[in-house]
This record gives structure tokens, sequence and C-alpha cells, in this order.
């Protein structure tokens, strides 16, 4: 046995990776498709995220069956919490569920690819560069794609902004019509409270090139997720001014902080 | 007597592997003559073969005397051969003369080898890239502002002259047999650099599969620019692996550190300008002209790598 083969038979469970194998993906004859994700890869990244996603933050998902079995799907969420947990627990939640299970794909901040090992790492995983053009080839591929419209300004957000939606782009709206997918809208809850930041040390950032520089405690606090999958919006694809299509992303905005106060209504205690 | 003439056609880059294969392909059903700016090549009796520089007057004498019906042109010098400046003269400059003459004596059909290389590597590429992005190379590195070039001409002759049906193929990497350029050296050779924690995307076309592209592209006057590359992808550092490749880190970051190393070393299969190529993917969508043309790939990436594997040599 060789060596790789070994630490797969000790990390990756038999019925994880059968389970990935039932979900067919359209990859080429080396286990890529275009946008880097591996087959293999993601078996490790999952067996990973199970002990994260079950033992750490204990999510608790409900709804996820509201995301459509097939076909072109946007996930759009509250973004929150500095580093891209959110993603990783929607994207579990959903390549995890019994029935008709999905691996997502999730935008990613523009950032990311420029960075060395976590770049390829998240590409390998399902994570996608968050460019209009990525978004549209990946529904026109009938994908399920996580979008988070607040971008930079809801993940880099300070703890005293907890759980206040930020700006929406309208862009994941003008997809959605164009591709005839249906939205499904999540509300995160926990995610906030698991790297709370006080300051954003914006002339650090920019030195590094990196989009936030958060004043935070360096550890990843176990906050108890709850995750909330609304019903599916549907949207037709009129030709509409921008100013109707921003009233449709505001109808999501509020779907979305509906489910995120139902989230907060529900959860008991921080931890 | 109206026996049926065979086509005439003018091939470019007669040299190169792609080009002879391409000759062997035509060579039974029409009359073909072969240029090149490097080298003269024999390619057997019936086919006539020169060295020639498009910019010299005799280049026309070809011209006057075969009274082609179509051109193949694979005659790029790429970015690693020559400077810059002889290869903006064969490549820009020559070009530009070939399509005048192609005009002047009524050519009916061209085709174009161009690269996926226009497109250029950057950090914020999507994947899937159509014909119709924009071409960000030029901007990029000064050594491959030859090759967008080369393509805006192709371009411009292609709409201010369409009895020209010029056909530009803009192929992903081009690996096989004979092959000699960057990425083929590098999959041959026992040790290959790679930057430190990059492993782009990457989609590569056997040689003989290229051909056959090629060919059916001449058959089909259907003018337009098209990408060719097969349906499959596989990450820059995991095909190293298949080919039996020992992958040298080079260190990534910042990125002054790997431009001044490959620039100090300047090794010829990892040149500093396409250090890119190894850090960011462009992926490009080939699925326009597999539907125009009907080209269906036949080789598959395992076959390909197998080769590079069991035919190691020495770096």
């Amino acid at each position: 046995m060789s060596l790789a083969s070994f630490l797969k038979s000790r990390l990756v469970p038999a019925e994880l990776d059968e389970h990935i194998n039932r979900i067919r993906k359209p990859i080429g004859s080396l286990g890529y498709d275009p946008w880097g994700y591996n087959n293999e890869a993601i078996k490790y990244g999952l067996s990973l995220t199970k002990q994260i996603y079950e033992k750490y933050f204990r999510v608790q998902a409900q709804g996820v069956e509201n995301i459509p079995a097939e076909g072109p799907v946007l996930i759009i969420a509250n973004h929150s919490g500095q580093l891209p947990i959110d993603g990783l627990l929607i994207g579990y939640a959903l390549a995890s569920r019994e029935k008709d299970p999905r691996i997502p794909r999730a935008m990613i901040e523009r950032f990311f690819p420029t960075v060395p090992w976590l770049g390829n790492l998240l590409n390998e995983v399902g994570a996608v560069l968050g460019d209009p053009v990525n978004c549209a080839k990946m529904l026109a591929n009938n994908e399920a794609v996580i979008v988070f419209p607040e971008g930079i300004r809801g993940s880099g957000k300070l703890y005293h902004d907890r759980y206040q939606l930020k700006r929406f782009g309208n862009g994941f709206m003008h997809l959605a019509m164009k591709y005839k997918a249906p939205i499904v809208p999540v509300g995160v809850v926990g995610c906030e409270e698991t790297i709370p930041a006080i300051a954003n040390i914006k002339p650090l950032a920019k030195a590094l090139g990196i989009p936030y520089a958060p004043v935070a405690m360096p550890v990843v606090l176990p906050a108890k997720v709850h995750l909330n999958f609304g019903a599916p919006m549907y949207f037709d694809d009129l030709e509409i001014p921008e100013e109707q299509v921003t009233e449709r992303v505001e109808k999501v905005k509020a779907e979305i902080s509906r489910l995120i106060d139902k989230g907060l209504s529900e959860r008991k205690r921080l931890f | 007597m109206t026996e049926q003439r065979r086509p005439h056609i003018l091939i470019t880059g007669a040299a190169g592997a792609l080009a002879q294969q391409v000759i062997e392909q035509l060579r039974d059903t029409c009359d073909l003559v072969a240029v090149d700016f490097r080298e003269q090549v024999y390619l057997g009796d019936d086919i006539p073969s020169y060295c020639i520089d498009f910019n010299k007057r005799v280049f026309e004498d070809l011209f006057r005397r075969y009274q082609f019906d179509g051109v193949i042109h694979m005659g790029r010098i790429m970015s690693s051969q020559l400077t810059r400046m002889r290869r903006y003269n064969a490549n820009v400059l020559g070009t530009q003369k070939l399509l005048d003459l192609s005009h002047k004596y009524g050519i009916k059909r061209v085709v174009v080898l161009s690269t996926f290389h226009v497109y250029g590597a950057v950090a914020y590429n999507p994947a899937l890239i159509d014909e119709s992005a924009p071409l960000k190379s030029a901007g990029l590195s000064a050594d491959l502002i030859d090759s967008v070039e080369l393509e805006n001409l192709a371009n411009i002759y292609l709409w201010r002259y369409p009895e020209l049906n010029i056909t530009i193929l803009r192929p992903c990497n081009i690996v096989g047999p004979g092959v000699r350029n960057t990425i083929s050296t590098l999959l041959a050779s026992e040790r290959a650099p790679v930057l430190a924690g990059f492993s782009p995307m990457m989609q590569f076309i056997h040689i003989d599969d290229m051909a056959d592209a090629i060919v059916l592209a001449y058959k089909k006057p259907t003018r337009g620019v098209y990408n060719v590359a097969p349906q499959d992808w596989v990450a820059y550092q995991h095909a190293l692996k298949l080919c039996g490749c020992k992958r040298i880190q080079v260190p990534s970051i910042p990125p002054m550190v790997p431009k001044m190393i490959l620039g100090t070393l300047k090794l010829k299969s990892f040149p500093s300008y396409l250090m890119a190529f190894f850090k960011y993917p462009v992926v490009i969508d080939g699925r326009a002209f597999v539907k125009e043309f009907g080209f269906e790939p036949k080789r598959p990436l395992k076959e390909i790598f197998r080769f590079y594997r069991e035919n190691k040599r020495p770096v």
C-alpha cells in the first residue's frame, strides 16, 4: 500500500469516499474541472470539515433541503467573521445532506489566488475566484454557487456591527435572472462570534496587500453556528431598469435578515 | 480536358514538428509548398521546400510561381527564440507581408496559428476564457507583444478582406513527440522548476490532435477566431508528477524574488516572462471550435504524460 492510499484510508472514511463519488461532478480524466476543483482533494477537505462542522462549531442547519437537487442555483448568505468559515460550513451542509447531496462552489475574494498554497487549496475544494464570468459559466454548467453579496464589507466588519447587513452588490441578481437560477437565501448566525474584531488597521492591510487587517485574538472561538436556509426565490428574466433590480436585491436581503433574526432567536447561548 | 486541380497550399514554419504533421495529412490530396525562415527542410521530392525571409522580395516569387489557393501560417517564432526585435520583424512584419501577398494573389483560405499566451496570465483570470476576452498579454510582458500584434494584424485583415477567409486558432499548450516549445521541454526534463505554492490549471493538446484541428479548420472556410483545447484540465505540478519530473521549488513571494532568480539564471525552459503562466491559470474554452468544425481530440492526457515519462532526456 502506498503512503497516499494509507493516509487516505486513515483520513477519509469509506462512506464519505463513496458519498462523494456518488455526486457526479463534471470533471476531466484526471479528476479536475476547469476551475481547479479536484475530486480527491475534496475528500480530504470534507473529512476535515466534518470534524469542524460537527464537533467545533456544532452547526445546526435547517432547511438545507430547500436547495434544488439539480440545475443552477445561487445560495446567497450574509458574510461575517474575518475568515470565510461561513462559506465552508454552508458548503459542507449541502455536500453532506443525505438526499441529493451537491458540492457547491463558493465565490471567493480576488486576493486569494495571489496567496501561495492557500489559493490552490481553496480551488481544489471548489472555491472559485469571485468573477462574474466564472459565476456565469458555472451556472451554465448547472452548479450550485455560494455568493456573499456583501463581499469584504461583510466579512471585515467589526464586532460592534455584528448582524447588520452591509450593502449588497447587484451582480448576483443579474446572473440569477439571466440563467434562471433560483436564489436560496441563508441566514448565518454564530460566525460573527468566531473571530470578534475590535478594529481594522487599514494602513497595515494596504501595506500587506490584503483586504483588511483586523485587531482580534489570534484564535477562532468555538461559537455555535446556526444556518437557516430559506425557501427558493424565483425571479423572471425581463429587461428591467437597475432600480428594479436593486428592489429585487432588497427583497433577498430582507429575507436573509429575517432568517438571521430567526437564528438569533433560536440561539440559546453564544458557545 | 477538365482535370480537377489539386489545391495548392503554402505552409509556413515547415521546420516545426506541427507543420510536418499537417504536411503529412495533406500531402496526398494537396500540392504543398513548405517555407521556413529558420532552415530548409527536406520533405520528399514532391514538396518544394524553401528557407526564406517573408520580408525579402523573392518571397513574392513563390506566389507567382505556385498560384496558391490557401495559406497555413504556422511560422511564428516562439517567445523563447531570437531577440525581441528580430521576432517582431519576423512575426509581425513578416505576417503582414504574407497577408498582403495573399490578398494580392487572390488566396481564398488562410489559417493562422496563434497561441493562448495572448490572453495573458493574471490572478484575476476567470476560467474557460472565450474568444472575445481582451488580450492582456501585451500589457504584462514586452516579450509577448509580437504574439498579440500578430493576432491584431490577422484580425484587421480578417475584417478588411473577408474574401481571404482568415481563421485564427489559439491553441492551449501543444505537446507531444517532436515539440520543442517551453512546456514540452519542461515535461521532458528530469527536473522542472515550479513556483512554490502555485500550481495553476493547464490544458494540453497532443500535436497530432492539433494537426487534425488545423486540417479541419483549413477544410471549412469559416472566418473567425477560435480557441483550440480539449475538455480536460490538470494542475501544472500534477502534470509534472505524471511525467516523472522532479519538482524544484522556486521561492514565489514576494513576486520580485522569482523574477530575480529566473532573470539571473536565464533558463531557456523557464523564462521569466512566462513566469506568470506557471503561477496563474489561463484556462481557455475550446467549445466554439469543437461545435463549428466538429473537432474531436483523440489523445487523452494520460497518454501524453506517459510519452514524456517514458522518453526522458537529460536536462
